[in-house]
Formats: structure tokens, C-alpha cells, sequence
């Protein structure tokens, strides 16, 4: 093997390991010690829907060139569980490197073109200083050591790593270091470099953090005032929860008072979670629930309801492989369209879909403006692939406008709009000609503002009537309320080529393989612009842009291209230029598949 | 109290409203139906009770008796949710402003059958408010369908015989740790009035089971739910009153022995005079005990069957400000700018 042509912070390693065995220590220890030597890299982890036995993968990419997308080839495989050793073996590429304990056998040839490194892993734990229970979850060590020497990876920073994981507990850092050198001293003598891999400091990393959607999403949910969060435990949105009871305490106590500015609440259900949600958010309050498919479903007519009562709530999609249970551990871009059309009945949401782990965070405050100013619910898609996995992403902005509450009228704020308008004021009444009415809340002292919320067909000032006339005039002007909102949402990210004659539009997390498969396209020769979608209701723009081009690749992470279905309902006369290209096996989207796909089609 | 007295002047309550000021908008339901005379009673304990209607929130499911929050307190807030999920509509709502008095409304259907699950969860977690439950063994709305109250052997035109064992509201109420169990009788208004009033001065969840006859489609004699049976077969389990913080207690025509008193959180006192056995609404066995026998027996027994006056609530669980939390501006609900450059700093 010629060891001139090295590839440096450019290759990808795959960790095969039995789930709950402890190497989720381990490789987030990796991938923290690269983000410090400022490698771009990213991790995905394949899990099972299971907590113990079954096989588990976690990938780590190093892209010298910021690229976070998945890629379908291994550089590099740990193979740490005797059960998949096979299949970890045909994903190698050639010239791959394949590391196992020493005592792994593999039966029949291993291929030629890679190179194998056998490491002592029993031999070492025995050596090592950790109690029984322990061995199992150290021996995860022993590939951090091993591929530190191989790599050369900066031992301080797997130190550093270790003390942040372990928040400084000093004998956590010392069990887990130990291993690591003594794996390192180990490789170091005994192993000779014949592969091709290797790192090197760089600064792509500055101004970024290491954290994962869902904390993301809790944060930002922080940032932007949440005041009540009710949720059932669902996997993957669970930890999007747990994050806010995590950092409410430490962010939100009130100075003066000592007292939670705050309320979370584990509901019985996700019917009970949205039904609290859409309580609190009648009653004033920010108020959100975090679900994935399954709990959206129980949701839906609560949301309805919501939407024709026009109640603000926040709830966060985060999607996952479905329908029913489906691949609970697996990521998709699935629920669009129900996210789009739920309820029974006409009905329309406002819908967020961030495209990194920042804006994950951004969302997370904004959607609560969205949802008080325009009185409605806001459906945020976030995904598996954002919320569970690490990524490497901008630092959190602080939010650069302040908190919009909406048209809420306190004691003084109604006698005045009283006064102005010769003491007429109606939950529903249109007075700016924008669609939004101005709404009391619970607690609300004056004489004049209690109303009837429900969800039967009510006039403008609350009244039960079922009077044609009085439903088909109040449910226009929520219609209306939603052209309103269209202008004001999060505007579409455009990226131009110079001479780019095919578009593409995506959105959501798979924005990363999109950005990879541009350049890829690129240098086979084919340009391309590219528009992301940051909210439903489609913004004008997304036409303009479909306009002027020959050909439109809709990319996302489902079968049946659901942005590709809702584009075309949008837009059916300009449809015929929309292509789609949706794929969905469980897995992040890659920019090989994507390349594939819109050359396929370019070349027919 | 007072009676009130018969002169021109407007009389007041307390809060100096007059009893007009607790009223809602005409009912539309059934002449006859027991819902309306409940609601009536609704308005006379909320005007005896001194309550501001601004301080009082509504809440309802689906169902004839869930629309009956139009009929009282038209001043108020309210929220007509879902069939089934009014209970956690009230449990987000109150957390907007813990210093509100609740009212839920709601059916046997939507809280024995679709509603059982969100129920029983917010017994268990005591939200202080009061719950009423208009009983008829029917769902009404939906035109008379069996609902899972009905007893055993009931016969209904439309659906036959009854195969199943009813589901009692107040024993699940019991089981799932409720702080105040009643049960009453449309067709005994007084009753149904002193214990509302009681429920709105407890603190925590007060769950009240008011048999309320469905007059269109289950009304038959003899049935569990009929106004005959009530009348005939009511077995109250001791007369009920209610005397406020500030009023005094005068027991003269009450003989020793025969008055209990259960002082209740916000300072006034339920008396429970006694009439054929002696019931100890405190002590959570004799309450189960006596449902279990009167679902035996078929008794319809009536009163106040369960009260823990000073149990914590859902609120006291948590650290909340006086303030109610939707009062809370800005400043208060954004960390500040400096909180964020450290929480960038702990994301590695
Ligand atoms: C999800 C759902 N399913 C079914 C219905 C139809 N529905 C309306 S009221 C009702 C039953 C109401 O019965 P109950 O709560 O006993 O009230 P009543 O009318 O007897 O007072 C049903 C089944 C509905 N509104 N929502
Ligand atoms: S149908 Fe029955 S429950 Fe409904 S309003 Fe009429 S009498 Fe009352
Ligand atoms: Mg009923």
C-alpha cells in the first residue's frame, strides 16, 4: 500500500458494537477529541429499537470540506460485535482498514484489500485497574486508544473529551484514560502503519458547538419564553423534554422570587399532552408538547379544534420511520403531508422545518411568536436524524427581535379598544383587516372579556350560530389570517450557480446531502440552484424560483415525495417541471443517492 | 345566611352582584331535562359563594350536559374542548392562572367512556377544581345509546337489553385518589346546591356524580336514572350545608351528637347533619364500603362521600410565582443575553 498518499480528515469510520454495551462513551469521546483538533465530523448512530443485545453502528465522518451528510461507504470499521462482522467486512471500501479483538474469528477469507489490526482487548482490560462490572464498558476504550495512535489523534483532547463527559469526576476520567493509554502505548509498539488514514489539526471548527437537535430545540424553546411543556415519553422526541426539565432550573427561576416562571408536565398521553398544550395556550401561556409520529396521530383533532378556535401551541414533530410503529429508531421526513392536512375538516398549519441543529434552536424560540401572533398552532418538523444525532453547528444566536405576544388584551388594553370602538369588541372580530382578532385570556378582570371558546361554529363574538352565512365568513377570514402569515414566516434559503438551469428544493435535515450532491453535481458538470423550505404555508418566492427553472428536483426523506405532492397542489400550472426524488429506507438521505438520481434523469 | 328579603332594592351578595350577574344564555336543552335545574343550582352557589365570575373558569367535553356551561356564569371564561378531554384542557389552562376557581361540566359518556383514562389522571394528580358530572346512564346527544353508567338489564328502545355491569363514577373517583367524592340527585336541588358549594370551597379535585334524568330518552320508570326512581328511592346520606369562613355557625336545632362538621381549606365548614346512620365522610373505607353496598343494592345514596380537606393539590407540587404565570412579562420568561454565551460554552 503506498503510504505517500495519505487522505487526511477526509474518510469515515463505523463503529459496530452491541447496544448497551458502553460504546456510546466511547465514540462520542472520539468525536469530541476530532471537533477539538477543529475537524468538521459528524456522528450517526443506527440503533435498534431495543435497550439491550442487538446490534448497534455508529458512524463518525471527518470532512475536511464541512460536509455532514451520511455516506454509504467505511473507510474505516471497528468491528466490535461477532454477529455482524460479515456485513461490516463488504462495507469496506477498498483499501479500508478493519480493527478487531484479537480473539474475533472470522470465518472463510477476509478480503485482501484491507488491512486488518487485531487488538489484545481481554489482555488489556485484565491488566487494567477496573472492577468487574466495568470491563465490559471500558473495553470500548481500548479502539479509542488504538485509533489514536493509528490516526493520530491528539491524546490531550480524548482527555478533555473524557473530563467533559464525565463532568470532571476524576476517577471516571482516570478508569477510562488509562485504558486509552495503555491501548495507545500498546499500538504504538506493537503496530505498524500500513493503512492510509490519518488526521491533522485544522480550524474548521471555530464558532461551532457539538450538540444535538433536540437540545437544540429545548433551548431555544427556553430562549423563547416557553412557559408550559407537556409531553409522553416517545422516542425520538423524548429527550426534547427531558432537555427542557434539564435547563428550565438553571435558566429559568425567578430571581426576585425564587419561583419557576415554568410548568412541565409528564401527561398520561398524547391526547392529555396536546389538550394541556392547547389549555395553556388559551389561558396565555407558551405553550408547547414535543411528539413523533405516533403521538401526533392521537393529537389530531385537538389540533383542529385549535386551529378553528384559534388557540396558539407550539408542538414539535420530531419524525421517525412510519406509519404505526414503524422504525422507531430510524429517521424520515414522513409526516408532512399529515402534518399539512391534519384535522378533519378544512384546516391549515403553520409548519417550521429548521435545516441544521441551529436552527433547531432559532425555531425553537420563533415558533412561539408565530404561534401568538397569528393564533394558531405551529407545527415544527424537526427528525431523528437532527434530534438524537451530534452535529457540529453554529453557535446559538441570542434572539435578535423581542418576544411578540400577539393581540392580547389586558383590563386596560380592552377599555381602550372599547372606547375606540363604541364598546364593541368580539373574540373574532377582524378590526385590522389582516385576519387576526384580538384575543383575552383567563384572569382577565374586566366585566367584558370572558368569552365561549369551543369548537362548534361560532360568530365573531363567540356565539354558538350555525348560521351558513356566519360560518362560511368567519372561516374565511382564518384563511385569510393564513395570507397574512405567509409573508411573514421564515422565508426560503436560496443558493445560486451562475448558469444553473436545473433547481432543486428540499428541506429539513436533508439540506446536508443537498449541499454535498451540488458539488458533486458540479464537478460532473451540472449546475445547480437550490431553495430550502422553512415554512408552510409555501412562501412566494418558491414559485418564483420553480419559474425560472427547466427542471425542479424535489429531495426529501419519504416514499411517496410528499413536499413533491404538496408542491404540485400548490402549483399545478408550473408542476410539470417538478421532479421527484424521495427516497426513505430508514437512514439520513446521501449525496451519492441524490447525484445518482438527478443525473438518471438528466441523462434520459 | 340570610334570606333573602322581598323589598324593591336590588339584593346583592357580597361581592355586590346580583344573582342575574351568574346567569348564562337561555338553555336549549330538553324541557325537563336534569341538566338545566343543575346549572340553575350552579348560579345560585356561585352567588352564595361570593364568587366573581371573572375569577371563575369553565370547562366542558361533549354531550347535552357539557353544552350547559352556556346556561351559567355567562360572564366568565370557557372552554368547550373534546369528548372525552376536557379534563386536561382544565389542567393546562389552570397552570395560566392557579388563583381561579374551576368549574368542569361534564357527561356520563364523556368521562365514564372516552374520558375515563384523562379522569381518573386528574383525580390522581388533585387539580383543584370542582367536577360535575350530569349522570343519565345516556348519551343524550347522540340520541340514546347505552352509555357505561347504565345498570345491568336496562332496556332501551333503540339498543335492547343492557348485557354490562354500569361503571360508578364516584367509586372510580375513590380508587383513583379523589380529595372530595359526592353524589347527588337532580331532583333534590338543595342537595345538589350545598354540595357544589362545598366542592367550590374545597381545595383540590371535587368530583360531585349528580344523577340528572335524560327526560327524551331514558326516563323510565324504575331505572337507576329516571326522576321516579330518584324521588322515590333517594337515600340522602345526611342533610348538607355549607356556612363560610366569615358567617357564624349556628347549630341550636341540631342535637349534639347528631352534627358533623369537616372544616374545609379555605376556612368555612360543611355541616352534615345526620339522618338514619351515622356516615364519617373522612373515612375513605366507609366510603368504599358504602358505594360497594349501594351498587349491590341498587341505592341510590346521596351526599357527601368522601372529603380530605387538607390533601396537597397539583400546585403545591410545584414552585410557581403568586403571580399567575400568564402576568409573567418578558423579562421574566428570556434568560438573559449572558446565560446564552455560557450555555454555548457547556455544548463542548
Ligand atoms: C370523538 C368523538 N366521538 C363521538 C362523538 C359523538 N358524541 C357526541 S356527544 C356523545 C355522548 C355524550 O354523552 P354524555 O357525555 O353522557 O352526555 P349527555 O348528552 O348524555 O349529557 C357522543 C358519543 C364526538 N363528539 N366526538
Ligand atoms: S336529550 Fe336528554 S340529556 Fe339531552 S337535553 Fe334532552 S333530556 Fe337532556
Ligand atoms: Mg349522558
Amino acid at each position: 500500500m503506498n503510504l505517500n498518499r495519505m487522505i487526511e480528515n477526509d474518510f469515515c469510520i463505523t463503529f459496530s458494537t452491541i447496544n448497551g454495551s458502553g460504546s456510546a462513551t466511547a465514540n462520542i469521546t472520539l468525536m469530541r477529541a476530532l471537533f477539538r483538533m477543529g475537524i468538521p465530523v459528524s456522528g450517526k448512530n443506527i440503533f435498534p429499537s431495543n435497550i439491550q443485545g442487538q446490534p448497534t453502528w455508529f458512524t463518525l465522518r471527518l470532512s475536511k470540506d464541512g460536509y455532514l451528510a451520511r455516506v454509504q461507504e467505511d473507510d474505516i470499521v471497528v468491528a466490535m460485535n461477532p454477529s455482524t462482522i460479515g456485513k461490516d467486512i463488504d462495507a469496506l471500501v477498498s483499501g479500508g482498514v478493519l480493527l478487531i479483538p484479537d480473539d474475533f474469528k472470522i470465518n472463510g477469507e477476509i478480503r485482501t484489500d484491507i488491512v486488518l489490526y487485531r487488538m489484545p482487548v481481554r489482555k488489556l482490560i485484565r491488566e487494567a485497574n477496573v472492577s468487574p462490572q466495568l470491563r465490559d464498558y471500558v473495553a470500548n476504550m481500548v479502539y479509542v486508544g488504538v485509533l489514536a495512535h493509528l490516526l493520530k489523534i491528539d491524546m490531550d483532547k480524548i482527555y478533555q473529551a473524557l473530563d467533559f463527559h464525565f463532568k470532571s469526576n476524576q476517577k471516571a476520567i482516570n478508569t477510562n484514560f488509562d485504558v486509552v493509554k495503555a491501548a495507545f502505548e500498546w499500538a504504538t509498539e506493537n503496530l505498524e502503519k500500513k493503512d492510509r488514514y490519518i488526521t491533522a489539526p485544522m480550524k474548521g471548527t471555530e464558532d461551532y458547538i457539538m450538540t444535538d437537535g433536540n437540545t437544540a430545540a429545548a433551548l431555544g424553546s427556553i430562549y423563547g419564553g416557553m412557559q408550559f411543556a407537556a409531553w409522553y415519553p416517545i422516542t425520538p422526541a423524548t429527550s426534547l423534554a427531558e432537555t427542557l426539565n434539564e435547563y428550565l432550573p438553571k435558566l429559568r427561576i425567578d430571581e426576585a422570587t425564587g419561583k419557576e416562571t415554568y410548568a412541565v408536565v409528564q401527561a398520561e398521553d398524547e391526547l392529555a399532552a396536546i389538550g394541556m398544550a392547547i389549555g395553556a395556550g388559551w389561558g396565555g401561556l407558551r405553550a408547547m408538547t414535543s411528539t413523533s409520529g405516533p403521538g401526533l396521530s392521537l393529537m389530531t383533532e385537538y389540533l383542529g379544534l385549535a386551529y378553528y378556535a384559534e388557540v396558539p401551541v407550539v408542538v414539535w414533530d420530531v419524525q421517525r420511520v412510519g406509519p404505526s410503529t414503524g422504525m422507531p429508531t430510524r429517521t424520515s421526513q414522513g409526516d408532512l403531508t399529515m402534518v399539512n392536512f391534519i384535522s378533519h375538516g378544512d384546516s391549515q398549519m403553520i409548519i417550521l422545518i429548521p435545516g441544521s441543529v441551529n436552527e433547531c434552536f432559532e425555531f425553537g424560540w420563533r415558533a412561539f411568536d408565530f404561534a401568538e401572533r397569528f393564533q394558531t398552532p405551529v407545527i415544527v418538523l424537526s427528525d431523528l436524524d437532527f434530534g438524537m444525532n451530534q452535529w457540529i453547528t453554529k453557535k446559538f444566536d441570542y434572539p435578535d427581535l423581542p418576544m411578540d405576544r400577539g393581540k392580547v388584551l389586558w383590563e386596560d388594553d380592552l377599555e381602550k379598544m372599547l372606547e375606540k370602538n363604541n364598546g364593541v369588541w368580539g373574540r373574532y372580530l377582524d378590526i385590522d383587516g389582516d385576519g387576526i382578532p384580538y384575543r383575552t385570556v383567563v384572569g382577565n378582570q374586566h366585566p367584558k372579556s370572558g368569552y365561549f371558546t369551543r369548537g362548534t361554529s361560532h360568530d365573531e363574538f363567540a356565539n354558538y350560530s350555525e348560521d351558513s352565512v356566519v360560518w362560511e365568513e368567519v372561516f374565511a377570514r382564518i384563511a385569510k389570517k393564513f395570507d397574512t402569515a405567509k409573508k411573514e414566516l421564515p422565508k426560503p434559503e436560496i443558493l445560486l450557480q451562475p448558469g444553473a438551469e436545473v433547481g432543486i428544493i428540499s428541506s429539513g435535515s436533508a439540506d446536508p446531502a443537498v449541499i454535498e450532491a451540488r458539488d458533486l453535481l458540479k464537478a460532473e458538470g451540472l449546475r445547480t440552484d437550490y431553495l430550502r423550505i422553512r415554512s408552510l404555508p409555501f412562501s412566494d418566492e418558491i414559485k418564483k424560483f420553480i419559474e425560472s427553472h427547466k427542471e425542479v428536483y424535489v429531495v426529501e426523506i419519504n416514499r411517496d415525495g410528499q413536499l413533491f405532492q404538496l408542491l404540485t397542489m400548490e402549483y399545478p400550472d408550473i408542476a410539470n417541471r417538478l421532479r421527484k426524488a424521495a427516497h426513505m429506507d430508514g437512514l439520513p438521505l446521501t449525496a451519492k443517492w441524490i447525484k445518482n438520481k438527478v443525473l438518471a434523469k438528466e441523462e434520459k | 345566611m340570610t334570606a333573602p328579603s322581598s323589598s324593591t332594592t336590588q339584593i346583592t351578595n357580597q361581592v355586590g352582584l346580583t344573582k342575574a350577574d351568574y346567569k348564562g344564555a337561555p338553555s336549549t336543552l330538553c324541557q325537563g331535562c336534569g341538566h338545566n335545574g343543575i346549572a340553575a343550582q350552579i348560579v345560585t352557589a356561585c352567588y352564595e359563594m361570593n364568587l366573581l365570575p371573572e375569577k371563575v373558569v369553565k370547562f366542558s367535553g361533549i354531550g347535552c350536559s357539557s353544552k350547559s356551561p352556556t346556561y351559567f356564569l355567562g360572564r366568565s371564561f370557557s372552554f368547550n374542548g373534546l369528548h372525552g378531554r376536557m379534563p386536561s384542557l382544565a389542567l393546562g389552562a389552570l397552570f395560566a392562572d392557579h388563583t381561579l376557581e374551576a368549574i368542569g361540566l361534564s357527561g356520563d359518556g364523556d368521562t365514564a367512556s372516552i374520558g375515563l383514562g384523562q379522569f381518573k389522571h386528574l383525580v390522581r394528580r388533585n387539580l383543584p377544581m370542582v367536577y360535575i358530572v350530569e349522570n343519565n346512564g345516556v348519551y343524550g346527544l347522540t340520541k340514546g345509546q347505552f352509555s357505561a353508567t347504565a345498570e345491568k338489564g336496562l332496556y332501551l328502545k333503540k339498543q335492547g337489553t343492557n348485557p354490562f355491569l354500569p361503571i360508578d363514577i364516584a367509586m372510580e373517583a375513590l380508587v383513583s385518589g379523589a380529595t372530595f367524592v359526592a353524589r347527588s340527585f337532580a331532583g333534590d336541588p338543595k342537595q345538589v346546591k350545598e354540595l357544589i358549594k362545598a366542592a367550590i370551597a374545597h381545595d383540590g379535585i371535587a368530583v360531585i356524580d349528580i344523577i340528572s334524568p335524560c327526560v327524551t330518552f331514558h326516563n323510565h320508570e324504575n331505572s337507576f336514572h329516571s326522576y321516579s326512581f330518584g324521588k322515590v328511592h333517594e337515600e340522602p346520606l345526611h342533610e348538607i350545608s355549607l356556612v363560610l369562613a366569615r358567617e357564624e355557625i349556628t347549630v341550636d336545632d341540631f342535637e349534639t351528637g347528631e352534627v358533623r362538621e369537616v372544616t374545609m381549606h379555605d376556612g368555612s365548614t360543611v355541616i352534615l347533619k345526620k339522618l338514619e346512620n351515622e356516615y364519617d365522610p373522612t373515612d375513605k373505607w366507609q366510603a368504599l364500603r358504602t358505594l360497594e353496598e349501594a351498587a349491590n343494592n341498587n341505592w341510590l345514596l346521596t351526599g357527601l362521600l368522601y372529603v380530605e380537606p387538607n390533601a396537597p393539590t397539583l400546585f403545591d407540587k410545584y414552585n410557581l410565582p403568586d403571580t399567575p404565570l400568564n402576568r409573567l412579562p418578558a423579562e421574566k420568561l428570556r434568560p438573559v443575553r449572558e446565560t446564552l454565551e455560557k450555555i454555548n460554552a457547556m455544548m463542548f
